[in-house]
This record gives C-alpha cells, structure tokens and sequence, in this order.
C-alpha cells in the first residue's frame, strides 16, 4: 500500500461547516476529537529566510495513538512541533487541536492549557527548583495569577507528585535541585512534568538521548502505556527505539512528509531508503 | 495566637530574615529610648540627626526589597525604579504641601507657594483630594501602581526582555525627572516640594514626630518584608523564578508569563512608592533630582552588594551601602561615585551572589570541614 495515499481522506471536517452532519456539543477546554484525529496540521509552511524548514507539511494524529516521526537531521520534526505549540507560527497552513481550537491562533500557555504538553529535545528544567517543585509547577492545576498566589498543595496533589517520582524514578532525587541531576535525569524529569500537566496530546522530542539501555526500556513501556490514555508523539533517531514502540511511524524529509505506515512498510519505501536509511 | 502560627509560618526556613527583624526590633525599640529619654550631654544618647538618617536607610532597604522582587527573583533589571520611588515621595510631598495652608511665605490658604509665585488662579484638578491624608496614601501606591501596570503591559506583552529592558526602564525615569522639572507640571519645578510644617497635626520638627515618622517606617518595613516573603515563598513566587530561569518552559507548561511578571512589576512599584513616601517627610524634601537614572543605579549596586534573590541581602546593602555613602560623601566626597562604580565592578566579578552568597559559601565550607573531622 502507497502510505501517501491515506491523505485526502480525512480532512478536517468543522463541526459548523458539516450541513446535515449530527451536532457535536462542545464543552469550552474540551476537544472535540469526534472525527478522529486530534491533531490536524494542513499545508503548513514556517520559512526562515528563505528556507523552509516545513513545506505544505500534511499530517494528522489520531486521538489516542503512538506515532513515531523519524527523519534525517533539519528535516523539521522540532519545527513541527514548535508550531504545534504556538512558538513558531506557521507562514501558511492550518493547525487545529480537535475540531474548533485553531493552534496558530492561540498563544503557548493557552496551547498547553489546552492540552497540549511538550518534551524539549534539549531537557529545560527549571534548574533552581528542586525535582518536587518542578513538577508541582507543571501540575494541572487553575495557573492564572491570583490562584496561584493562595495555592496551597492538598494531599491528593501530593501524593500524584510522588506518585509520578516513583514513575520516573527520581523519588531519592526529590530534595535535589533540578541542576543537580545527570542529563538522563533531566530527560526523565521532563517525562515527568509532561505526565503532571496530563496533556492530552504529549510531544516528546528525542526522550532517550543521555539514557542508558535500561532507562531506554523503561522510557518505551511508560511511552506505550501513555498511548489510549493520550495521544503520544515521538521524534526519535534510535531506530531500534522507534521499533519498539512504534505502530505508525511518519518520515519527514525537508520539511514534508516522505512516507507514513509501519515500521516496515516505511522501512521498504524506496524513497526513504534513498534519503534516510540508505544514507 | 493565629497571628503569630502565621509568622512563624512565613518566616519558616528564613533565617537572615529572622536575625533582620529581630536586629529592626531591637533597634525600633532602644532608638526611641535613647533619643527621647537619654539626656543630651550622654554618650548614649542618640541624635535627632541620627534618627532620620536611620529612617532614610530603612526607606531605602524597602525600596531594595522591591527591586529584589522584580530583578532577584524575576530576572527583570529594572534600571528606573527610584521613579516609583518618586512617585510615592511626590504623593505624599502633594499632602505634606497642602497641610501648609496660609502658613505659607504668601499665605494663600488654597495654593502651594510655588503656584502663587507662578500667578496660577486655583489648584489644578490633579491636586484634589491631596488635603486628605488618606487620599494622599491611596495615591502613594496607586500612582506607581496604575505607571508600572501601563509600561510593564506594553513591555512585557512584546515581549521586551533582558537589556533593552533595562534601557526603556532607565528612559522612562529619565522623561519623568525631565517634566518634573518643568514649572507647568504644577508640582514645583526643580525645587520640588518642600518647606513642609506638619504631618496629620503633628509638627515635623520636634523630635517625637522623628521618632513617630522612624518607627512607623520600621513597621511598615517589617511588614513589607512579610509579605514579600509570603510572596516569594508561594507557589507565584516560584513560577516568578522558573519566569526568570526559564521563560519559555513556563510558558510551555501553561503559565501566561506576561501576567506573572506584571503582577510582581506592579507589586514592587507599589512597595517602592510606599518607600518613598515615608522618606519625604523625614528629608523634608521632594525634588526632581529623585527621578534622576543614577539613582536607579545606585538602587542596584544595592541589591547587588547584598545579594539578589534573598531580600534580606537586599536590606543588607541598602543599609551598608548607604552607611559607607554616608560617610564617603562627608569625607571624601570627590570618592564616592568612584567608590561606587568599583564597588559594583568588584561584586559583579568576584561575588555574583553579593555579601550573602559570600556568607552562605562560608557556611558551607564550615559545615563540610565539620563533617569531614
Ligand atoms: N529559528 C530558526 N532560524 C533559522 N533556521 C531554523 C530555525 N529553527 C530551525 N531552523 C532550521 O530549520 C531546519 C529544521 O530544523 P528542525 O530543528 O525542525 O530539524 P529537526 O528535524 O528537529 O532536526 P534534528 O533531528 O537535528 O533535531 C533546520 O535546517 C534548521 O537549521
Ligand atoms: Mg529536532
């Protein structure tokens, strides 16, 4: 099967433009996925003078599902990202969270109060902050100024932030400043601060770069048990990383995207044997 | 006591903040003693003189904990905050002024001297309400308050950071010293307000109403004190940091940043025209020289000295730095922007994180020492 030939098919369809179609009732902060995917990103174009590091970049993921996103360096896997997350607007396209949120409009904190949660390829923390705090900062909590000043952690937060150290398997790192902690750490903490804000949509860039073979383990089962739940989407080199978890996998080659499909229908396209894999 | 379990509770794990307030206290209560009670020939006794220029340096430490809130501990240099300053000393030099009355060199019950000089008819409207004490404190902090929300929403909504920050902040001290200058401005030109007689009844010569005005300084800077530390010591607090170290992870975790950092501008504008307009009656004086950028410079050779990011190390400088001005610019006057210059070199290089970082490193290296025998 030509994995190109999936696009087309679905196109976001907007709940007030479908005459005929059943009313979807929306509740303000929720998704609307009833069409499937979650996440539509159509014709998307980000230049940076002059050079596109996305071109008309189609893809969709469905609610609930794993996919993997490999592709040679500067293909434009971060790009995409950014601009899912409102750090780069795209210079033409669509982007839309379920049905009605249109990404390029709205701003980052409003994106990741949406539901939408990002790793960095390179760990951000916030170093000064101990483990604990880092995560209580990412926490789902009402972020807006005035709660935050009054919040006080009740036993229940507190108990998910351990719960989530346990997880992660920083809970002797707890009291550490986040500074402190080896890169691997960082990496995990990351993960960690992902699953507190319990986004629907977690995008995670490189997680296991600085992890050692049994942290790499770990990391892929606490990434395929996320999946269901959430919406996971992984830009990952490691091949055998990728092979591990991957149910779909997308290649992105200058800035688009080359082929989509398993792990080995992508594996056998000759197109990405020609630019990637063979290289 | 609720009251107290509170306090506890703020100052808990804060003990440069406990050895402050416990040294202000102390100080509150024996200054009153010796002034007052101890005779004039003592060795004990402590001059009027003295007692101001503690006063001022209170003023100054809470205007250095303001500037902490904002550069220690949300990464924003600003290098205009003696114009909040200013503005609180400006509203309550406009109530001071009106507490005059025919008492004037021209005797006009209504009109400052300054506006009788300029042949001006009545008060202008922005001087309404001055007469009224409570009036004039709402506007101490309101003033500072409403200019910090403006500039700070259109700064930190483009997104202005780091030294261009710096520069806009310095810019806006600057425009104000200069219209305060002018004469039409309607609040005394480059003379500025002054000659005051009396602060709600009581005469701003006589050496209780010093006390008064010192030890209403020392509480308001206790309490200020509190409550930034309540503040820093929230959950805002330690978005207002991960703001400073992290801006965009902040904002990627669902934290509109602009808003936190607003928050916290406008808080330590307020703070510092509170300091300000406990200063003014103590100097006697508000002039335009108060907007001038070195004064916002010096602010924060300040908080550099003691340390950022701590607020007592901010309390620290501002009193130590003052001391050594005090008595630079009475020896050696020539000396002390130099001094001051080098001093800021000197801390930028060799102790980033200013006498209390110096002291905690100490501490540190004690403590291991201690462990390893
Ligand atoms: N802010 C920017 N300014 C200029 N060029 C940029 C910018 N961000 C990305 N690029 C360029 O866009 C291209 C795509 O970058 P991107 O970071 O998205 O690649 P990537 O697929 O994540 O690569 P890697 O695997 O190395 O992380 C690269 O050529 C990069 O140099
Ligand atoms: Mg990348």
């Amino acid at each position: 099967m030509n994995p190109l030939s999936v696009f087309g098919k679905r196109r976001r369809e907007r709940a007030r433009d479908t005459a005929g179609a059943e009313r979807h009732t929306v509740t303000a902060g929720e998704v609307d996925v009833s069409h499937g995917p979650i996440l539509y990103l159509e014709n998307i174009t980000v230049s940076f003078d002059g050079f596109k590091a996305l071109n008309e970049l189609t893809l969709y993921i469905d609610d609930g599902e794993l996919r993997c996103i490999i592709g040679p360096n500067g293909a434009g896997k971060t790009t995409m990202m950014d601009v899912i997350t409102g750090k780069t607007r795209p210079d033409s396209g669509t982007a839309f969270f379920g049905q009605i949120m249109d990404l390029t409009r709205m701003s980052e904190y409003e994106i990741a109060s949406a539901g939408i949660g990002r790793k960095f390829q390179k760990p951000t923390v916030f170093p000064q902050h101990t483990v604990f705090e880092n995560l209580e900062l990412a926490m789902r909590a009402d972020k807006r100024v005035w709660p935050t000043l009054v919040a006080r952690l009740s036993g229940e937060q507190r108990a998910r932030i351990d719960e989530v150290l346990e997880i992660v398997m920083l809970m002797a790192q707890r009291d550490l400043r986040a500074a402190e902690l080896s890169h691997g750490q960082k990496q995990w903490m990351e993960i960690g601060m992902l699953l507190m804000q319990d986004p629907r949509v977690l995008l995670v860039d490189e997680p296991i770069a600085g992890m050692t073979h049994q942290e790499t383990e770990r990391t892929a089962e606490l990434l395929t048990s996320l999946a269901g739940k959430h919406s996971v989407v992984v830009v990952e080199h490691d091949m055998a990383f990728v092979r591990s978890i991957a149910r779909k996998v997308t290649v992105l080659h200058e800035g688009h995207v080359l082929a989509e499909g398993n792990m080995d229908e992508v594996q056998n396209h000759p197109a990405v044997i020609d630019v990637y894999l063979g290289a | 006591m609720p009251q107290k379990g509170l306090l506890l509770r703020i100052l808990e794990h804060d003990t440069g903040g406990k050895i402050f307030l416990a040294a202000l206290t102390v100080v509150a209560v024996l200054l009153p003693v010796l002034n007052l009670a101890v005779p004039e020939g003592s060795a004990l006794h402590v001059s009027t003189y003295t007692v101001t220029l503690l006063g001022k340096y209170l003023c100054y430490a809470l205007l250095a904990i303001a500037l902490d809130l904002v550069w220690g501990y949300c990464g924003i240099l600003s290098l205009g905050h003696a114009a909040f300053f200013a503005l609180g000393g400006y509203a309550m030099g406009m109530y001071l002024m009106r507490q005059i009355g025919e008492r004037g060199v021209y005797g006009n019950p209504e009109l400052p001297d300054f506006m009788v000089f300029l042949n001006w008819q009545e008060l202008p409207w922005y001087w309404f309400g001055f007469d009224q004490f409570w009036f004039a404190m709402l506007m101490v902090v309101l003033a500072p308050g409403v200019l910090a929300f403006v500039f700070g929403w259109l700064a930190f909504r483009s997104r202005v950071t780091g030294v261009y920050l710096s520069i806009i902040t310095q810019a806006l001290t600057f425009a104000l010293m200069l219209a305060f200058f002018r004469n039409e401005m309607g609040f005394g030109g480059n003379n500025g307000l002054t000659d005051f007689k009396d602060i709600l009844g009581f005469n701003l010569q006589s050496d209780a109403t010093r006390i008064g005005l010192f030890l209403a300084t020392a509480i308001t800077l206790a309490l200020s004190y509190c409550v930034a530390r309540y503040v820093v010591n929230s959950k805002l607090g330690r978005v207002v940091v991960a703001v400073r170290d992290a801006e965009d992870r902040a904002r990627f975790i669902g934290y509109k940043v602009e808003s936190f950092k607003l928050w916290i501008f406008v808080f330590s504008a307020m703070l510092a025209g509170i300091a300000g307009a406990l200063y003014v009656p103590q100097v006697g004086i508000i002039n335009p020289g108060e907007f001038s950028p070195l004064n916002s410079i010096e602010l924060v050779v300040w908080v550099a000295v003691g340390g950022r990011g701590t607020l007592y190390g901010a309390v620290l400088g501002a009193i130590l730095v003052n001391f050594a001005k005090t008595y630079l610019t009475g020896a050696l006057p020539e000396v002390w922007l130099f001094a001051l210059g080098g001093l800021f070199v000197v801390v930028t290089l060799f102790l980033p994180q200013g006498i209390v970082g110096l002291l905690r490193r100490r501490r540190r290296k004690a403590g291991l020492k201690e462990a390893a025998t």
